[in-house]
């Protein structure tokens, strides 16, 4: 596979990163060490390169419409300036990819899927797209993406846009996004705006043209280092977003999963007027109550040892497979393991007592509800 | 570049030893397995007591990433493990040749070891 690099990777080679492949894209793993880097996000701020992500948009007077018939969920309900989670599926339900969607102006959304999909994903949109009013534009090599992620995100964040335009960030809500100016190599820029963090923390996303990213991440590295601001790897990223408790694309969902299994059955729009791809077998999934009362559940397991589980590993009930991890590392926040699991519906309530086969060895583990961790407001 | 300690053997399964004559020798992991794991959160040692046997697995080793096999470079009886690096396994991070050692043995036979500018020059450390 080719190794993509972003506008960014010669900042993280200039900071020490070491990489790893995620999606086709050579990603920095961590900068020094990412347990710092994980504390750093959850007490101060941490900074993440994400324009591996996908950037679709979606234009046109068929927009919402088409976004209803190609995703899960009722994009035409969604209120200007706002964002909404949802899944792509295929016919049977399984799920092609995650993604969030903004909606930008009554006839304007864009859709951000994952890195390994944006290319499946783009494809897909613009093929769905046919019989609708709609232009499909993938323009995910051109856009780059940076969050800043933790409680200082705002704050440094301000000191580079306009103090006439302060408040457009402040009031910004949680999945939400807004145009906003943002001092890049001199000059004031009208950036897209996101505040809808994949941490468990406040924090913000950055949409910008590839040419400006290494400018902007220089300026917040810059501006952000008196208030702990440092670059965050991917294995930050993953620990961080483990303890949300938040699903990764290829660890929970695939394409041979479904929704409701996954816990993701409200994201699924059955009420919706329109026909959407999936829709008749969610609704027969849905109605053959698995990932309910029948199947397996995606849930939460909190390890009462020290050792982890990790993917794949077997979850055990007396000594008999009764489910998979799916995620499993130590909470740095939290001091002990936690893992995501699919088990069998029936051993899915939080409190019940369960095993991990840890390389041979039963370890146990209680079902806790999710997330593992949640910041305090 | 990951320090690679030149007074130390190691075998091929990253840890060192140091074998200073009659007494028990000494035994960690290579600056340079410690770097490639990441934070290491947890190490489960032989016992005390136990027999160790050149290029099996003795323990483990785990990171916030992943999980490694811990191999005894050496045959012979556990005659103490470093409690301090259980409890604070970042000490293996941080000082892997000194506070971040693992075990003793009381060697009866050494597997096949590598001299550290052998170990250096096949994993790419820094004497």
């Amino acid at each position: 596979m080719t190794q993509n690099h972003t506008a960014l990777y010669g900042e993280h080679e200039k900071a020490g990163a070491s990489f790893t492949d995620f999606g086709g894209w050579q990603m920095p793993l961590k900068y020094s060490s990412e347990l710092a880097e994980h504390h750093a996000v959850r007490n101060a701020a941490g900074l993440f390169d994400l324009s591996h992500m996908g950037e679709v948009w979606v234009n046109g007077p068929g927009a919402a419409a088409f976004l209803d018939y190609a995703l899960a969920g009722k994009l035409s309900a969604v209120g200007l300036g706002r964002a909404k989670y949802s899944l792509i599926c295929n016919a049977d339900g399984g799920i092609i990819d995650d993604l969030i969607s903004y909606r930008l102006g009554e006839e304007k959304f864009l859709v951000v899927p994952n890195a390994g999909n944006a290319a499946t994903v783009a494809a897909l949109l613009a093929e769905r797209a046919a019989g609708f009013d709609v232009v499909v534009e993938d323009a995910s090599s051109a856009t780059s993406l940076i969050a800043v992620q933790g409680p200082n995100a705002e704050t440094i964040l301000l000191t580079l846009v306009p103090e006439d335009q302060h408040a457009r960030v402040t009031e910004l809500k949680y999945y939400a996004a807004v145009e906003v100016g943002i001092t890049v190599n001199g000059a004031v820029q009208d950036l897209l705006l996101a505040r809808t963090g994949y941490t468990g923390e406040d924090g913000f996303e950055i949409y910008l043209p590839n040419a400006d990213a290494a400018a902007l991440w220089q300026a917040l590295l810059e501006n952000g280092g008196a208030k702990g601001l440092i670059p965050a790897g991917l294995a930050a990223r993953d620990s961080l977003r483990l303890e949300a408790g938040m699903p990764l694309y290829g660890n929970e969902l695939s394409v041979s999963g479904h929704a409701y299994s996954a816990g993701l059955g409200p994201v699924v729009s059955l009420a919706k007027e329109s026909d959407f791809i999936g829709k008749a077998a969610l609704a027969a999934i849905k109605e053959s109550g698995e990932g309910s009362t029948t199947g397996r559940k995606l849930v939460g397991l909190k390890g009462l040892g020290r050792r982890s589980a990790r993917g794949h590993y077997p979850v055990l009930l007396a000594g008999a497979v009764i489910g998979e991890v799916t995620s499993g590392q130590p909470s740095p926040t939290l001091g002990y393991p936690v893992a995501l699991a699919y088990v069998n519906v029936e051993h899915a309530t939080p409190g019940t007592l369960l095993d991990v086969d840890l390389r041979g060895k039963a370890e146990p583990f209680e079902v806790v509800a999710l997330p593992f961790y949640k910041r305090q407001k | 570049m990951s320090k690679v300690a030149a007074e130390l053997k190691y075998s091929v399964e990253h840890e060192w030893i140091a074998a200073d004559g009659a007494g028990p020798s000494t035994i960690g992991v290579s600056a340079v397995a410690a770097d490639a794991l990441g934070d290491i959160v947890y190490v489960d040692l032989p016992d005390v007591g136990s027999t160790v046997t050149a290029g099996e697995t003795c323990g483990e080793i785990e990171s916030t990433k992943s999980v490694s096999d811990l191999y005894s470079p050496v045959t012979g009886e556990v005659t103490e493990v470093n409690t301090a690096a259980v409890d604070d396994p970042a000490l293996i991070n941080s000082d892997p040749y000194g506070a971040g050692w693992l075990f003793k043995v009381a060697v009866e036979s050494e597997g096949p070891l590598l001299t550290a500018a052998e170990y250096a020059a096949a994993n790419g450390g820094e004497l």
